[in-house]
């Protein structure tokens, strides 16, 4: 077994350095000639004292203790993680991007300007909306920002008592939270036995206090809300508007776009399925295109061209909801997200969900052999499985999770969405070759037949991580969140 | 055409849609009503090969003018600071750059531990008792800092000093709109700072929170402490927003009353990147630990007794509470956090203390040198790695004018102060030379001249 890794503070030794900075140019001007005592640090923050090559070994071996998708299949299902193209890196490292300051002059910052205008054009083409934001961070930001959207539209109309938001039960938990923070509140409403949102249910819950419905689609199952035109028409009717949750964008790139569904909001995670580094957890980018009933609402500034071609920031939006972000959005992760686009193309784009929807569909008719299929019908880039065979045997999804870890595999999404018992949510995404898919599905039929035969095997894995499973009731409990020097 | 990133062949292809038993890809998409399909193809930008793309970027890189063909005095928020080389080859090891949210700790140990570690450095700059794994930048960090606030005392009012950064307080009142929160300016005073007496004539028990920024956007080291003790006399929490370089020499905000204590990392080991993804941090006293928005890394135990990570405390969040969430917050500014963390380790208890002090001089040394030169530098309290001059002419000007000196100038303070209107907010870092500084200098005497 692995032993207990080091922590950084653990390595330390006075008076070693891992830095070299330029010398003192300069007089040297001391603290007490300029501020009173009591604002001049007293105590040193206890940061570390290690060497330059103790600083790489450390985040080296810290590194090998992570899985990325550069280490191996990873099918976290709704987090669409797909590779992320090296070049695009060199890319956003270039200085003329890099080293750029969000308050230079815009004549000197045309390239960067460029960059956002073409990416704000390309979104909204893929999204078939009229404008896009590029401001907010993530795909949260994305929900508050459409939702602040949404709310300021029926307030220019005097329509203040509309502040429900629909949102079916099937919904990443993000929605209702956004709701509430954009000063709406939820309304939740069943999935029916298909797995698609009840359409009665949704004609009993719109009224005149609707302010808009809130959908993913594909939703969570990974099955495409088919009754889309008939949604948009009862939630236009009774004079709301939807929301796109773009978190499921992998699955409809040129094959079907919201706006021409009927949603006139839509946001898109860029680190999803623009290709933008997942980071352990970010950096994200959530841009939010409109119709063009919100573009007098849009976080300003947004980017627009001149006639003579050049790019400058437009702030001239005096009913827009203000920003959502300091400068210019995660400008790096939008960067790389164009850099993608541009790989790609129109019919490279088209080719990604194409592929993205048959690896998942293959995978689901292989997997259902030995696993409970909640909903048979096609599904788009993800699927949902249920252990419900496996509890009766003892085991739960979670070990099952668990033991795919011994395979070397990052397991699904577990527990999610909430409808399902035992729920595992897989997304293989386009860029996993057919190899990849069979070797993973070899695994997940040794453990269904390991759950027959040898149960204890899976419940007590993982068997060959460097921990065994952790102790997070004692965790929450007994937070220690920061190291202390003993 | 073929695509590196699509690994399906022809012969892939036949044999899945054999397994699946259907005639074409086509099929799949049979669930898609028939008009809201795309027809076409869609009309974006035109597909490169790999060469042709990293000439085509560099050709708009080249457009930039940037800190490698100038010399930077730009601030206001964002800093020119040195990157030490270890942290881009760190920070580009696959096993970070291209994993999630650490979901399943026995395979995310090395991210969890890099994180608590980041959470430790943050209390320690700070002075605070628990940080979070971080925000999406400054702005959003402090706005979301005054709604935990409204929310943990329930008065719905936040005071925002009128010297915290333009951008944190329009970020702030969009959150204070969504939210019923009610946001009211403390005005500053003719030295920079924030006024002591209007902030008194301002507050109420209805004050949920009041926020200073330290350094101020003008520059100016606030006396946090006499803030404190007045804030706190009314029951409100007292938010600062700090650079946590200039905590390197600047009295921890936790020693000096702070009860939320918010920023961006940016000045460490972040890249300008035209202004994103840079990294907010956010630290609180513990008593406010269970009201934090974001994630949290807490230390543990695995069943045989050895040392690990875990994501904690998430009853907190969106995934659990939903509606009731204290915050919607999940995708962070992990991998910024990383760069944050291994640039705080290279240079460490002894550097950060090195840099901010380099700093402090050697913007000391220009602001002297604007003085002799018979330049007004508007406010003469303290003040760190930033200050103002009054050129009484648009700034938008005499920064064209510099740009033909390869100098990028400062911030224009009219355009977020009116009433400052041919003002400079001037940023020297430890990467300006005693030679650019006098070569500013020089150019700036000459443009007035002119």
């Amino acid at each position: 077994m692995a032993k207990e890794k080091a922590l950084i503070f653990e390595m330390s030794k006075p008076g070693r350095v891992g830095y070299n900075l330029p010398s003192l140019d300069v007089p040297e001007v001391k603290l007490e000639d300029i501020l009173p005592k009591h604002l001049i640090r007293e105590t040193p923050a206890e940061l570390p004292e290690v060497s330059e090559l103790q600083v790489v070994r450390h985040y080296t071996e810290l590194s090998r203790r992570n899985h990325g998708i550069d280490n191996g299949f990873y099918p976290l299902g709704s987090c669409t993680m797909k590779y992320n193209p090296k070049i695009n890196e060199d890319v956003a490292r270039m200085p003329g991007f890099a080293q750029t300051h969000p308050y230079q002059p815009e004549e000197t910052v045309q390239g960067a300007l460029e960059v956002l205008y073409n990416l704000q054009q390309d979104l909204a083409e893929i999204t078939g909306m009229d404008a896009v934001t590029l401001q907010p961070a993530a795909g949260a930001a994305g929900e508050w920002t459409g939702l602040m959207l949404i709310r300021a539209y029926h307030e220019s109309r005097g329509e203040q008592q509309r502040t429900k938001v629909i949102v079916p039960n099937s919904a990443h938990g993000t929605n209702p939270a956004s709701a509430t923070i954009a000063g709406l509140e939820t309304i939740t409403i069943p999935s029916d036995e298909r797995g698609l949102v009840s359409i009665d249910a949704l004609r009993e819950a719109v009224g005149p206090d609707t302010a808009a419905l809130m959908l993913t689609n594909p939703n969570t199952l990974g099955l495409f809300e088919e009754d889309i035109v008939e949604m948009a028409k009862i939630v236009h009717e009774a004079g709301g508007l939807l929301y796109y949750d773009g978190a499921n964008a992998n699955a409809i790139l040129g094959i079907a776009r919201p706006g021409d569904m009927g949603f006139d909001v839509v946001h898109l995670n860029l680190h999803k399925t623009f290709t933008g580094p997942h980071g352990g957890g970010g950096p994200g980018a959530g841009p939010v295109g409109v119709k063009s009933l919100l573009l007098p609402f849009l976080p300003t500034p947004t980017v627009a061209k001149r006639e003579d071609g050049s790019f400058y920031l437009d702030s001239e939006r005096p009913q827009s909801i203000g920003r959502v972000k300091g400068y210019h959005g995660n400008f790096g992760i939008l960067l790389r997200a164009y850099s993608y686009i541009r790989s790609m193309g129109a019919e490279g784009l088209l080719q990604v969900s194409q592929n993205a929807v048959l690896n998942a569909n293959y995978m689901m008719r292989r997997l259902a052999e030995a696993y409970e299929l909640p909903f048979d019908r096609v599904c788009k880039h993800e699927f949902v499985l249920s252990g419900t065979r496996q509890k009766k045997l003892g085991v739960r999804t979670l070990d099952i999770a668990k033991r795919l870890l011994d395979f070397g595999y990052h397991p699904p999404t577990i527990y999610f969405p909430l409808i399902v018992e035992e729920c595992m949510m897989i997304e293989p995404t386009e860029t996993e070759s057919k190899e990849t898919l069979d070797e993973f599905i070899d695994a997940m039929l040794q453990i269904a037949r390991e759950c027959e035969e040898n149960p204890e095997l899976v419940q007590e894995a993982p068997h060959t991580t460097v921990v065994k499973r952790l102790d997070e009731a004692t965790a929450a409990r007994k937070p220690i969140l920061r190291y202390q020097r003993s | 055409m073929k695509y590196r990133y699509l690994p399906m062949t022809s012969q892939d292809q036949r044999e899945m849609l054999d397994t699946l038993g259907i005639e074409s890809v086509e099929e799949l998409f049979s669930d898609i009503p028939e008009e809201v399909r795309f027809k076409g193809e869609l009309q974006i930008s035109e597909a490169l090969s790999e060469p042709e793309l990293i000439d085509y970027f560099q050709k708009l890189a080249n457009k930039n003018a940037n800190f490698s063909t100038h010399a930077n005095f730009l601030g206001a928020g964002v800093y020119q600071h040195h990157i030490p080389s270890v942290v881009n080859h760190m920070l580009l090891r696959g096993e970070f750059f291209t994993a999630y949210t650490p979901y399943q700790p026995e395979i995310s140990q090395g991210e969890l531990q890099a994180i608590f570690e980041f959470q430790t450095m943050v209390c320690e700059l700070t002075g605070m008792e628990v940080a979070n794994s971080s925000m999406y930048d400054g702005a959003t960090s402090l706005a979301e800092a005054a709604m935990m606030a409204a929310g943990h005392t329930g008065k719905k009012k936040v005071l925002v000093s009128h010297t915290v950064h333009p951008e944190a307080r329009a970020v702030l009142a969009t959150y204070a709109k969504g939210q019923g929160v009610e946001i009211g300016e403390i005005s500053y005073d003719q030295a920079g700072g924030t006024d002591l007496a209007a902030l008194q004539a301002m507050l109420d028990e209805q004050t949920g929170a009041v926020i200073v920024q330290y350094p101020n956007f003008f520059g100016q080291i606030e006396d946090l402490q006499a803030f404190a003790d007045l804030v706190h006399e009314k029951g409100a929490l007292f938010i600062v927003s700090a650079n946590p370089l200039a905590l390197g020499a600047l009295e921890a905000p936790g020693k000096l009353g702070a009860d939320i204590v918010v920023g961006d990392m940016q000045p460490f080991g972040i890249p300008a990147s035209f202004g994103g993804p840079h990294c907010g941090y956010f630290a609180a006293s513990s008593k406010l630990m269970r009201k934090m928005p974001g994630r949290i890394v807490g230390q543990t135990k695995d069943e045989s007794g050895k040392r690990g990570f875990v994501l904690t405390l998430q009853a907190r969040e969106q995934h659990i509470r939903r509606e009731k969430a204290t915050s919607n917050i999940c995708s962070n500014q992990a991998l910024l956090a990383l760069a944050a963390s291994i640039t705080l380790s290279a240079f460490g208890k002894q550097g950060v203390k090195e840099m901010a002090l380099l700093n402090l001089s050697k913007a000391h040394y220009a602001k002297q040198a604007f003085a002799e030169r018979g330049f007004e530098v508007t406010f003469t309290g303290p003040f760190f790695n930033e200050f103002v001059v009054n050129f009484a002419k648009p700034i938008a000007e005499v920064n064209r004018a510099l740009l033909q000196a390869n100098i990028i100038g400062g911030f224009d303070l009219g355009l977020a102060y009116p009433e400052l209107a041919g003002h400079m907010l001037i940023a020297v870092t430890e990467l300006r030379t005693k030679a650019d500084i006098d070569r500013l200098v020089q150019e700036l005497e000459a443009i007035n001249r002119g």
